[in-house]
């Protein structure tokens, strides 16, 4: 018992650690660990992600008193689209053929990994244009925030706000019906489609997620499938592993946290459009 | 002005600490109790999942019991984040993030309440 509370405690803190500097849940490393290496039933294993999604959301927003990264009012206006997009979503699950829209969401993953390895070699991380977005004017959404890596204050613009919230919603819709990729949407829509720096994207997505998260943990809870000795070390893990993940962020270079998240998305991307197809690796 | 707002996201910032670390302490005495009594206080492969029998767990100091409490109480604290972003966008007289954060929390209860009922 002590032997696995352990090695679940410590695969916490790694899937803690890297989905606090990426702004993702890191399922993509528990949800493997969980089904291949102790067995379980993917229905325990996507409860458990569930919680460790809540543990880097909540373990994020304690490292520091003041979230200096965080875009409040981003989080809160897309927050509308990826909450009802979940809703509908585990509402439709079991109704709708999901093999389509896993391909639909690999090749947005694929493309937007595309875009991102663009953004890197482009060296062109903060959007600055003479015309402000008129939308994003109105809600007030752009931002500035200090980066502790670059040792200055990074004021940024936000554009296509339309498509940030119809690819938000399909965010949502995709973690409450295919039950993945609960943040790496997220950082895609507000870093591809808005125009946000990779930082605050990150930071915003990892409260983002969070709130998603709770709306469906729910269903979860209830219905048994969060067990509470796999559940139990996960969530201290992660909790502790979110802390310590937020904190290295904040002192990453912006480019280097780009280089780790382009052969994530790049590898999320396939393994779904290969499930689409019937494929799974 | 600024000096009030910079008091009200200190606030925030220790009511979420402090939300997040209760349960997490929550889920650290139950796992501890676990590992130190052996016994999870249910027959093997079941657990506890309604309020009744999470309290009527804890009044008997019953490992699963504790561990499940502290879960949902982790559950919830995304949930406190949204309630104090809406007292933190009313302090900065910001009323329409004041209207759109109170819509995530309404759009947030009522997906809670499906789980709750569609169990």
């Amino acid at each position: 018992m002590i032997h696995s509370v352990v090695i679940i405690l410590c695969v916490g803190v790694l899937a803690g650690i890297l989905g606090a500097i990426l702004g993702i849940g890191g399922g993509i490393i528990i949800t493997p660990v969980l089904t291949l290496a102790f067995g379980l039933d993917i229905k325990y294993a996507i409860g458990a992600s569930i919680i460790s999604v809540i543990a880097t959301s909540s373990g994020a927003t304690i490292a520091y008193v003041k979230d200096e990264l965080l875009n409040l009012r981003v989080a809160m206006f897309l927050e509308i689209a990826t909450t009802v997009g979940a809703i509908i979503g585990a509402v439709l699950v079991g109704v709708v053929h999901t093999g389509f829209l896993f391909i639909l969401f690999g090749l947005l993953l694929l493309f937007s990994a595309w875009n991102m390895y663009g953004k890197l070699k482009s060296g062109n991380e903060v959007l600055h244009k003479v015309e402000p977005d008129k939308i994003a004017q109105r809600l007030r959404l752009n931002s500035s925030y200090y980066d502790k890596a670059l040792k200055k204050q990074v004021d940024y613009q936000v554009e296509n706000v339309p498509a940030g919230f119809t690819v938000m919603f399909g965010a949502g819709l995709a973690s409450g019906l295919l039950g993945i990729g609960s943040g790496a949407f997220k950082v895609m829509a507000m870093d591809t489609f808005m125009k946000m720096p990779l930082k605050p994207s990150s930071a915003t997505s990892n409260l983002m997620m969070g709130v998603t998260a709770a709306a469906s943990a729910t269903v979860y809870f209830f219905n048994g499938s969060i067990k509470p000795q796999i559940a139990a070390p996960l969530a201290l893990g992660v909790l502790f592993g979110a802390t310590i993940g937020t904190r290295i962020m904040q002192r990453l270079k912006p480019r280097w946290i780009r280089i780790i998240f382009i052969p994530i998305i790049g590898y999320m991307g396939l393994e779904m459009v290969l499930k689409g197809f019937g494929v799974t690796i | 002005m600024q000096q009030e707002m910079n008091q009200v996201e200190k606030l925030i910032g220790v009511i979420l600490q402090i939300g997040v670390i209760i349960s997490a302490i929550i889920i650290g005495v139950g796992l501890l109790a676990l590992l130190i009594t052996g016994k999870s206080g249910y027959p093997a492969g079941s657990f506890p999942t309604h309020f009744g029998a999470i309290f009527r767990g804890i009044a008997q100091f019953k490992p699963y019991a504790i561990i499940m409490l502290g879960l949902f109480a982790l559950i919830l604290t995304p949930v406190l984040r949204v309630v104090v972003s809406i007292y933190a966008f009313f302090k900065e007289r910001d009323l329409l993030y004041v209207v759109i954060t109170t819509i995530v929390l309404i759009i947030l209860i009522f997906g809670m309440a499906i789980g709750y009922l569609g169990k």
